[in-house]
């Protein structure tokens, strides 16, 4: 889905981790699942919670709470998978992220929206687009593209224990 | 949405593209068998094709080169001229520069129309030196086989007094018009004013084209009563495409004459300024005009027959599908596959016998209709070896070597998508022999070697995998020289203790060569790593064998990564997992020692094999039973034992990728999806043993 120009261009769909309402521009946004099985994949980082099947495919689903350093998702009535595509190294990547719930469609200006201030987001400042409100609460809106790209499993294999013979060297 | 037109067009585009394939692998073969007739034939058949395609579908560049190539391989075909190194080379360019022109971008080049020039400049220099015929003398005429359609040309000139002896031309002429589609053209230069005109002389005479399935001894029985009064030429020009040459030529004059635009005079000049070889030949006195006027007949007759049946063969036995629609096909197999596995599932549960029976036999046709789609994805690779040919040959040529090839194993089937991506690793692999591996012909020489390099690609199916290897009598690997490349770029620690077969890997790093100087091969910052990720990224493996002075031999090991397999559904800590059946020998069960301690070996009737188990190497929660089912499985031609905590039963298996983010994860081909909907991993038990020696080697 590219970043088109369109009538839902200043929509985003909000969801909370923990107490916080973050946010994501429905462009990237596919559709958002119940929580079902999620397969584990052995000796994987715990922020990758593992694959489910969606209509026939492998999906990755991401715990962003994990990522983001806020605990891990627990199984709740209200707990959501938020189907998006985003790209990796410019190739389109499905994905799900995981959410304690879901709330709305919410609509924003851009003039609305403020750059992420330097300090005291409670994430990463780079995974922010911007800081939009609703009422009296911020809602962060994420560059769901940086927290992806940053998603990469580099550095997997020695996890895996893999002692090749450079290692045995060291 | 694409035009009717431009559909065409892609179809062409395809269609060349494979032609020109099967050229050059005929030529390639022709080089070793210069007297092959059959070869010739092909080579001729697929220009032409090439040719009146292009010219069909607005690829008019491409026809009239090709029309010039294909004069030349005329030549060749009918023994005037000799195959040589030279004829080689210039055809394997011609492929090439057909091969560019076929490229949208290259649409009106220049410079690419000034190479197509210099190339037929080449072919014409090569014609005129070689214009002698070859030994074999000019083929008798052939018998024409009836029923199928020829262009004849017919020259109809009835002498003046044909009116006195009571026949009508006319009559004669309708006649001719009875067998076919014919076009008349009348000559009336003859007739004089009107005073002069003799009412009883017959002084116009026809040119006429006939398409007709009709025999030469049935024109000629038209004219059996007037065989004195008439005088009758017969040339069949071509079959029905009429886009050979000399059929060009003839109907375009024609077509100006029936337009008035130039006299049949200015044809007939024009057409005879044009010499034939024929008729240089003829004149030189070497044969006969009517000799090469039966060579030229039998050659035309040949032509047609060869290629209208070969056309009819093929439309029988195969046809085109587009790849996608086959990748769409296999995916809704899949998606059946899942089905049915859900159906089972259910069955099982509910218990009908009715419903078992049906669920049952659902499952054999799944079954079949999986293997017959998969079947047809399924190539022998031997197409892509053919490629590799003409790369050998080049490259050699190109740095002074003499190098030959010798591949087996060409009927071993593998999936199109793995022979796809198989090809730009092999090709890097035969790259690096003939660059670093096989020596110059002195140097051979010198240490008593033949002159000639071999290199040998060889593939074969080893137990649920391909072995594809390529291996060439070259100087070897040399280890001195990688140890001191990989501590000069602190890829090792100075002195590291490395086994043979460790130094040997080193070559796969990053930025690793031993070449000393940078050819065109090597120094484009592309190595033997490019080939190990892509291996790597179709789940194989790669294993390396070298004696100093004595060759190399790199061997690739594929898994027939299929999208669907049958495979054995195990359970672990909770979680499922499929190992693939092609790797399974049997299932036993191990009780634990008294002392509770898991065994890391088993005895399988006198054959020990190690033990690994998935809870631990895959760091799974939980207590395992008490007696373990031992899946052993043959990797590598090892037998292992995996422990598991349950055997659940045999599915079908539709691998789906785990995707990018998993990309490192080496221990799973994929996942598939299991008949409640939730997804299994499937356990690619090579790597999973690959990585749990090294493993056990870190520890020890």
């Amino acid at each position: 889905m590219a970043e088109a120009v369109s009538s839902n261009d200043n929509q985003y769909l909000t969801f909370t981790l923990e107490r916080e309402l973050f946010a994501l521009d429905i462009a990237s946004v596919r559709e958002v699942l119940e929580l079902v099985n999620i397969t584990r994949v052995p000796r994987t980082p715990e922020a990758i919670r593992g694959v489910i099947n969606l209509r026939g495919r492998a999906v990755p689903v991401v715990d962003l709470k994990q990522k983001f350093g806020m605990g891990s998702t627990a199984r709740t009535v209200n707990t959501c998978i938020i189907i998006v595509e985003v790209d990796i190294e410019g190739e389109p990547t499905v994905l799900g992220a995981l959410a304690d719930s879901v709330q709305e469609v919410y609509e924003m200006e851009s003039s609305q929206i403020e750059p992420p201030p330097r300090m005291g987001t409670p994430i990463r400042a780079d995974y922010i687009r911007g800081m939009g409100k609703s009422g009296e609460q911020f809602i962060i809106i994420l560059d769901i593209n940086k927290v992806f790209s940053s998603m990469e499993l580099a550095g997997l294999a020695q996890a895996l224990g893999e002692a090749g013979a450079e290692a045995r060297e060291a | 949405m694409m035009s009717q037109d431009d559909v065409h067009r892609l179809a062409y585009l395809e269609e060349a593209k494979e032609l020109l394939a099967d050229l050059e692998a005929s030529l390639l073969e022709l080089e070793r068998t210069p007297g092959d007739a059959d070869l010739l034939h092909k080579i001729f058949r697929a220009m032409h094709t090439i040719k009146g395609s292009g010219a069909m579908f607005g690829f008019d560049d491409i026809a009239a080169f090709t029309h010039d190539v294909e004069t030349i391989f005329d030549k060749v075909r009918n023994g005037l001229l000799g195959v040589s190194r030279e004829l080689l080379d210039l055809s394997f360019h011609a492929c090439d520069h057909i091969r560019s022109l076929l490229e949208p971008d290259n649409a009106g080049d220049a410079g690419l129309t000034a190479a197509g020039r210099m190339l037929l400049e080449g072919f014409r220099r090569y014609a005129g030196e070689d214009a002698a015929p070859a030994d074999a003398a000019l083929p008798a005429p052939q018998e024409e086989s009836p029923g199928v359609a020829r262009i004849y040309r017919l020259r109809i000139r009835p002498q003046g007094d044909i009116l006195v002896t009571g026949n009508n031309p006319l009559h004669l002429l309708e006649d001719v018009c009875s067998l076919g589609e014919c076009r008349m053209f009348v000559h009336v230069e003859a007739v004089g004013p009107l005073d002069d005109l003799d009412p009883e002389a017959c002084l116009i005479w026809w040119d006429c084209v006939l398409r007709s399935p009709a025999s030469r001894q049935d024109l000629v029985d038209v004219f059996l009563f007037v065989e004195d009064e008439c005088d009758l030429t017969i040339d069949l020009l071509d079959d029905g495409c009429a886009l050979d040459g000399e059929g060009v030529h003839k109907l375009l004059g024609q077509i100006l004459v029936e337009r008035g635009d130039i006299t049949p005079a200015d044809l007939e000049n024009a057409l005879s300024a044009q010499k034939r070889l024929g008729d240089i030949l003829a004149d030189q006195g070497l044969v006969q005009p009517s000799q090469v006027a039966s060579a030229l007949a039998e050659q035309s007759a040949v032509r047609d027959l060869g290629q209208k049946q070969a056309d009819r063969q093929e439309k029988a036995s195969s046809i085109r599908v587009a790849a996608d629609k086959l990748d769409f096909l296999v995916d809704l197999v899949g998606e059946l596959v899942i089905v049915q596995a859900q159906i089972r599932q259910a069955v099982d549960e509910r218990g009908d016998p009715y419903l078992r029976g049906l669920a049952e036999h659902l499952e054999r046709l799944s079954e079949s209709l999986r293997d017959s789609t998969l079947s047809i994805r399924m190539l022998p690779i031997g197409a892509t070896f053919a490629k590799f040919r003409r790369l050998v040959r080049d490259l050699s040529t190109e740095l002074g070597k003499d190098i030959e090839l010798v591949t087996s194993g060409e009927e071993t089937e593998l999936d199109k998508t793995v022979i796809e991506r198989l090809s730009d690793p092999l090709v890097h692999l035969l790259r690096n022999s003939i660059d670093h591996g096989v020596e110059s012909p002195a140097e051979r020489q010198a240490v008593g070697k033949p002159a000639v390099g071999r290199i040998s690609l060889a593939a074969a199916h080893v137990g649920g995998e391909v072995c594809i290897t390529v291996a060439d009598d070259g100087g070897g690997l040399d280890p001195a020289a990688i140890r001191a490349k990989a501590e000069q770029r602190g890829i090792i620690a100075p002195g590291a203790d490395l086994t043979l077969k460790e130094l040997y890997h080193l070559i796969f790093q990053p930025g690793f060569s031993t070449a000393k100087a940078v050819t065109s091969v090597s120094g484009r910052g592309v190595g033997m790593d490019v080939v190990k990720r892509a291996i790597d990224a179709l789940r194989g493996s790669v294993e390396i064998d070298s004696e100093r002075g004595k060759g190399t031999a790199i061997a690739v090991r594929l898994p027939l990564t299929l999208a669907i397999i049958d495979g054995l559904q195990v359970q672990a800590g909770g979680e499922y997992f499929v190992v693939p059946l092609a790797l399974v020998e049997e299932c036993v069960e191990l009780a634990r020692d008294a002392d509770g301690q898991r065994r890391r070996i088993v005895n399988l009737r006198g054959e020990v094999a190690p033990v690994l188990s998935l809870r631990e190497a895959f760091g799974l929660a939980g207590e395992p039973p008490s007696i373990e089912p031992i899946v052993v499985a043959r990797v590598d031609g090892e037998r292992i034992g995996i422990a598991v905590d349950r055997v659940v039963g045999e599915h079908q298996t539709v691998i789906k990728t785990l995707g990018r983010l998993y990309r490192d994860v080496d221990a799973f081909s994929g996942a598939t999806i299991r008949g409640d909907g939730s997804m299994a991993l499937i356990i690619d038990v090579a790597a999973l043993v690959r990585r749990e020696a090294q493993f056990e080697a870190g520890r020890s």
